[in-house]
């Protein structure tokens, strides 16, 4: 089926604006997605008529969001396809999700001389965190190399995996190059040998369809403003055999079952690891989002986004001075490059003034950027709403770009 | 020499041929940043990066018969193109000249929109940099 892009740019609000002068251009969706209508007034409705708290109150608006706030768990366990909504956990974003994975398993089940694998293209999120637990419990990190199109050396991999290894956590599609990892084959081969595998789906659930019990993963982290909703909030999956075995993360409110002074029991999951009022209206909203994905099917906005993607190779590459970075053969919609002879910041300011919006820099990948010996790039990354008549502006504006410096 | 309130009308005056286009503008500053002197290698050292700055930016000043003499440099053109226009207001003049100087063409020119919040506060650090070596030299000069 092919989309109205025309029909769905319509449903974006933001899009329909001059930035410098010039119509606003929006290639920064791997950073964050813009949001449909619907979730603005699912936002705007949320707190003009059904603002209160959750799960405890014993009125009528509670109830209301509650059942507002749980619909939307459920919504997200359909777009996963977890087996219970249970497994599925709300925190404020990817970041989140990992970290409370490495501070709850990690800190119980990784010990001294036990082994982390992650890979060399992780952003920062799926690589600080370990560090720290490493350095708290003496565990050691072991990373995938990759080769020049910024695909993992598979072979390289299953010789890092062995009897120490407890945890295997990579990125599903990198936020930097676009290459998609083949989780299927990692998830089997870190199993293989006893090891947990946790997904950094921050760049692949808006692109790719995903059914955790397919995938068979443990773990899979993500955030909902990637994925056409609200900003602050995120999702972590796992098995519930897992999650009930992990300590809580945070103590607070909502997290417990009974509270004294001598002794505090926990909560159920999901609600062990959600203290405190969460971000309720963010997540109603966030239902939304997922309605809007499922109206289209992601098969459907990725053959959109894959043809731009292809569309955006073409035309750029007889740009005088275009260097891509990230070449796999299999890819989400990120487009990474640089402009022979000018730093990625320049570039990007030029592409400002022409009403473009890219990313420029490292990514929050510094380590993958070493491994190419570049310091940074530009990334335009399409989404559902970009069309081909956009990418064509962009080719044009580089080769004026590129022609500043590549006379 | 002219005076760094005249330089500074200049500039401005330079920006507004320029009017509103944002364009316009950025290829100038990236054109300004040719203009530049080479800054010598050696000085290319972690000690002589300003901090606060989204984008490497290196800064030493030599005392020269009383006046101050910088040398600048960045990785982007950008960058370069804006610490030429500082070292065109401050370079050559006595660090109480400096020291007392109201930069006031940055925010005339527009500057925190064509470069956008994170650029305009680097643009901040240079200048308390450049103000930094002016009292250094003027302590000296005095003790």
């Amino acid at each position: 089926m092919s989309l109205n892009i025309d029909q769905i740019r319509g449903l974006f609000p933001v899009l329909h604006q001059e930035v410098h002068g010039k119509p606003l251009i929006y290639f920064d969706n791997a950073a964050t997605t813009q949001k449909p209508q619907s979730v603005l007034d699912a936002l705007s409705n949320y707190y003009g008529r059904d603002n209160s708290n959750i799960h405890r109150g014993a009125h009528a608006l509670a109830d209301r969001a509650t059942q507002y706030y749980e619909e939307t768990r459920e919504a997200v366990r359909e777009f996963v396809g977890a087996k219970e909504a249970a497994e599925i956990i709300f925190t404020k974003g990817t970041t989140e999700s990992i970290n409370l994975v490495a501070q709850t398993f990690g800190r119980k089940f990784i010990g001294k001389d036990d082994e982390i694998v992650i890979s060399t293209m992780e952003h920062h999120s799926n690589i600080v965190p370990w560090q720290m637990l490493c350095e708290e419990k003496g565990a050691v990190l072991k990373i995938i190399p990759i080769n020049d199109a910024g695909e993992i050396h598979f072979g390289e991999f299953e010789k890092l995996l062995s009897p120490k290894t407890k945890l295997v956590s990579i990125v599903h599609a990198s936020n930097a190059l676009g290459t998609i990892n083949p989780v299927r084959k990692v998830i089997d081969a870190a199993h293989a040998v006893g090891a947990r595998v946790l997904l950094d789906g921050a760049q692949s659930t808006s692109h790719l369809e995903i059914n955790v019990q397919d995938l068979d993963c443990d773990f899979l982290a993500f955030s909902a403003h990637k994925l056409y909703g609200p900003t602050g909030l995120g999702v972590l999956y796992g098995k519930r055999e897992i999650l009930e075995a992990m300590p809580p993360f945070l103590g607070g409110g909502e997290m417990i079952k009974e509270v004294t002074f001598e002794k505090t029991t926990y909560n159920e999951i999901p609600f062990k690891f959600e203290a405190g009022t969460p971000n309720i209206a963010d997540v109603i909203a966030f239902k939304s989002a997922l309605d809007f994905i499922k109206q289209y099917g992601k098969p459907a906005i990725k053959a959109h986004e894959d043809a731009l993607l292809a569309h955006a190779n073409e035309t750029m590459k007889p740009i005088r001075g275009f260097i891509p970075v990230g070449t796999a053969e299999e890819k989400v919609s990120v487009l990474s490059f640089n402009i022979n002879g000018m730093h990625s910041f320049d570039v990007g300011q030029m592409l400002d003034a022409k009403g473009i919006a890219v990313r420029t820099g490292h990514h929050c990948t510094q380590p993958l950027m070493k491994r190419f010996g570049i310091e940074g790039t530009v990334r335009a990354s399409f989404a559902v709403y970009n069309t081909k008549s956009e990418v064509d502006k962009m080719a044009e504006g580089l080769a004026q770009i590129a022609r500043f410096k590549n006379k | 020499m002219s005076s760094i309130k005249d330089i500074q009308e200049e500039i401005v005056s330079e920006f507004e041929i320029l009017g509103d286009d944002k364009e316009s503008t950025v290829f100038y500053i990236m054109e300004l940043g040719g203009s530049l002197g080479k800054f010598p290698e050696n000085e290319r050292k972690e000690e002589n990066i300003i901090k606060g700055c989204q984008s490497k930016v290196w800064l030493i000043a030599d005392d020269v018969d009383g006046k101050v003499h910088y040398q600048a440099d960045s990785n982007t053109d950008i960058t370069k193109g804006l610490i030429s226009l500082l070292i065109r207001v401050l370079n050559n003049r006595s660090p109480e000249e400096i020291l007392n100087a109201e930069l006031n063409f940055i925010n005339r020119i527009g500057m925190g929109s064509i470069i956008g919040s994170q650029r305009s506060n680097g643009l901040s650090a240079m200048i308390k940099q450049m103000k930094l070596y002016a009292f250094a030299f003027q302590t000296k000069q005095n003790a």
